[in-house]
């Protein structure tokens, strides 16, 4: 699904660049549920965005659903990213002044469909996750926890390849952690390639695999055993 | 073009102007404020205009007014000093030899004491044709003017104006078919008009007879009094002024250079001096309500690029989730075009009820400081169509400035 070869990317700071992603090899593979580890300046968001087509990698090959992803303009981008990619963010990234089943509503409405259609999509998935009854709030109406179920609904509305969580759990407290994870393993178990990013030992143990970065390179790349975790 | 009949557009639009109301009012009113100033003073320049034109209006604005005097210079056998009187017979030369002419009316003048019942008063009493009204438009209130037949019969019938009515007749009579006595002669009357502000022979009204009744009730043979002489819009008044007193320096045997035998005034040189003014006064009225204008499209791309800088993150969340670069851009732009039409409409609308105010307050009557002030409706047309228009190449600024962010940027904005 996901294939990442001898990936680099750096940024320029000032006169000098800053190095970020120094050569990744990665293969993530459809149905997968991938967490990449790392502590805060290990490259891991940076990847994330790369994989997530917000930015653009200066070196390697990137193929998304067997696709290379090169050269591609903003136009490209957003087309790739509405079919193949659902976003789920740390801070929700919810529009404030649109309801609930509005905001899940958001990316199909990017899709061309129908709005009847797109209410209907929408209410399916906010049922999904448990917040049919909230169709109609605003987000500064819900909890954080709510907040983020949302987020994972509209990610998931369009029927992407890949759910891309960044830090996902990263603004809630453990109890409701412990509901959105539950929430991304249920939707794994459907099928669906989960890609989280966190910092959390925890929260990286409850998913398949884990790839832990740092200084830009993959230090280890280890299944999770499903023994322990039981 | 579809997306522009899409509902899903125009709800989206609404949902995020709605959610900024106070952006969209501080850019409604700046844009609103620029065209209802454009209203306001276009209609003022209207009204100030219609107030020039009530004063001339009921003359031709192309005329000069030719009378005789003596003459300043000898001239074959006569001495300086003899006194001349235009003719009957002078018309017809004028007529058939100077280009240009529309009307030349004729005209006799005395004062005299009218009387009605027990009321009187004394008034200008002139002797004209039919054609006074084409050079001097006579706003009738009740009956007609002085008629072919009334020359022709020289009948004993008047025109008065209404300040003559307020003079002679008792409130809410009818004047028309009563008789008021000039001279001790009885005139019918048979019509009235309302006054106009130039030319009247005196400050206590006009009494029109006709001019063959006046020729024969003051004994003035074939003499005229001064004749209006009106010129085709085409041709230069002063031209003809000069040509029709160089034929009558010929026709009355005076010296071709006695500039004083024949006097007259050119009353299109004084319009055309005041027009000077009114067409100044329109440039500056148009320069600064384009000006505002500019100004307020300015303010719209200047609000929406703030906007754009606030909004960034919802512009990112939208981007990630899959919107063309395209689609953000015409939300934008949209939006902006949007706001421009309903701001302009508003200032088109209170720019409106101000001038119906100014109507109202200050815009009727003789006294009036403005006279209708009013705009065209397509010239505010097009100001609110040039407004739109620029409106959406502003908002192209900001649009472009939304696309540029990329949407990874705009989503680390916190």
């Amino acid at each position: 699904m996901i294939k990442i070869e001898k990936l680099h990317k750096s940024y320029p700071i000032g006169k000098d660049s800053l190095h970020v992603l120094k050569g990744l090899d990665l293969h993530i593979k459809e149905g997968e549920f991938v967490s990449i580890m790392g502590s805060s300046g290990s490259g891991k968001s940076t990847l994330l965005n790369i994989v997530g087509l917000l930015d653009n990698h200066d070196e390697g090959n990137y193929y998304l659903n067997g696709q290379l992803i090169e050269n591609l303009d903003e136009k490209k981008a957003a087309i790739l990213r509405n079919k193949f990619l659902g976003f789920v963010f740390q801070s929700f990234n919810l529009i404030t002044y649109k309801n609930a089943l509005e905001n899940v509503a958001l990316p199909l409405y990017y899709q061309g469909m129908a709005r009847k259609e797109r209410q209907e999509v929408a209410l399916q998935y906010l049922d999904k996750v448990g917040l049919k009854d909230w169709a109609n709030h605003l987000p500064s109406e819900l909890s954080g926890g709510q907040k983020q179920r949302v987020a994972i609904a509209r990610a998931l509305a369009t029927k992407p390849k890949v759910v891309l969580a960044d830090e996902p759990t990263g603004a809630l407290d453990s109890t409701t952690s412990e509901s959105v994870m539950e929430l991304l393993k249920e939707i794994n178990n459907e099928g669906m390639t989960v890609f989280v990013i966190t910092h959390e030992e925890d929260i990286a143990e409850q998913t398949d695999r884990i790839v832990r970065l740092k200084d830009g390179v993959i230090i280890s790349d280890e299944r999770v055993d499903k023994t322990v975790k039981a | 073009m579809k997306f522009l009949f899409d509902k899903d557009t125009w709800q989206e639009i609404y949902s995020s102007i709605r959610k900024n109301k106070m952006r969209t009012g501080i850019t409604i009113v700046g844009v609103m404020w620029g065209i209802f100033l454009l209203v306001v003073l276009l209609g003022a320049a209207r009204g100030v205009e219609n107030n020039f034109n009530k004063l001339f209006g009921n003359f031709a604005t192309n005329s000069v007014f030719v009378w005789a005097q003596r003459t300043s210079e000898p001239f074959k056998g006569f001495q300086e000093g003899k006194s001349l009187s235009l003719k009957m017979t002078d018309l017809e030369h004028i007529k058939n030899e100077i280009k240009g002419l529309e009307f030349v009316v004729p005209r006799h003048q005395t004062q005299a004491m009218a009387i009605n019942n027990f009321k009187s008063g004394t008034f200008g009493i002139f002797g004209d044709y039919p054609t006074l009204d084409k050079v001097q438009k006579k706003d009738l209130v009740y009956g007609r003017f002085i008629n072919d037949n009334d020359i022709k019969e020289k009948k004993k019938v008047c025109v008065i104006e209404e300040e003559i009515y307020k003079q002679l007749f008792d409130k809410e009579e009818y004047p028309i078919g009563t008789y008021i006595k000039i001279n001790d002669i009885n005139y019918n009357v048979v019509g009235m008009y309302k006054q106009g502000q130039v030319g009247s022979g005196g400050p206590q009204g006009n009494i029109h007879i006709p001019f063959t009744t006046f020729q024969q009730v003051y004994n003035r043979g074939n003499t005229i009094g001064w004749m209006m002489i009106t010129g085709k819009p085409e041709f230069d008044i002063s031209q003809i002024e000069a040509d029709v007193k160089l034929l009558l320096r010929n026709l009355h045997k005076v010296h071709p250079e006695d500039e004083r035998a024949f006097g007259s005034f050119n009353l299109g040189e004084r319009i055309a001096q005041v027009t000077g003014f009114l067409t100044g006064m329109q440039f500056l009225t148009w320069f600064v309500g384009i000006a505002t204008l500019i100004a307020g499209v300015f303010a719209i791309g200047n609000i929406l690029l703030i906007t754009v800088k606030e909004r960034t993150k919802e512009i990112g969340i939208r981007r990630a989730l899959g919107a063309k670069p395209w689609e953000i851009k015409r939300q934008i732009i949209l939006e902006s075009v949007f706001l421009t039409t309903i701001a302009g409409a508003l200032g088109i609308i209170f720019g409106g009820l101000v001038l119906m105010l100014i109507d109202s307050t200050i815009g009727q009557g003789p006294e009036a400081a403005l006279t209708n002030p009013t705009v065209n409706i397509p010239v505010i047309l097009i100001a609110a169509g040039a407004l739109i228009v620029f409106g959406t190449l502003i908002g192209l600024i900001p649009a472009q400035t939304a696309v540029s962010i990329r949407p990874i940027e705009a989503l680390r904005e916190e």
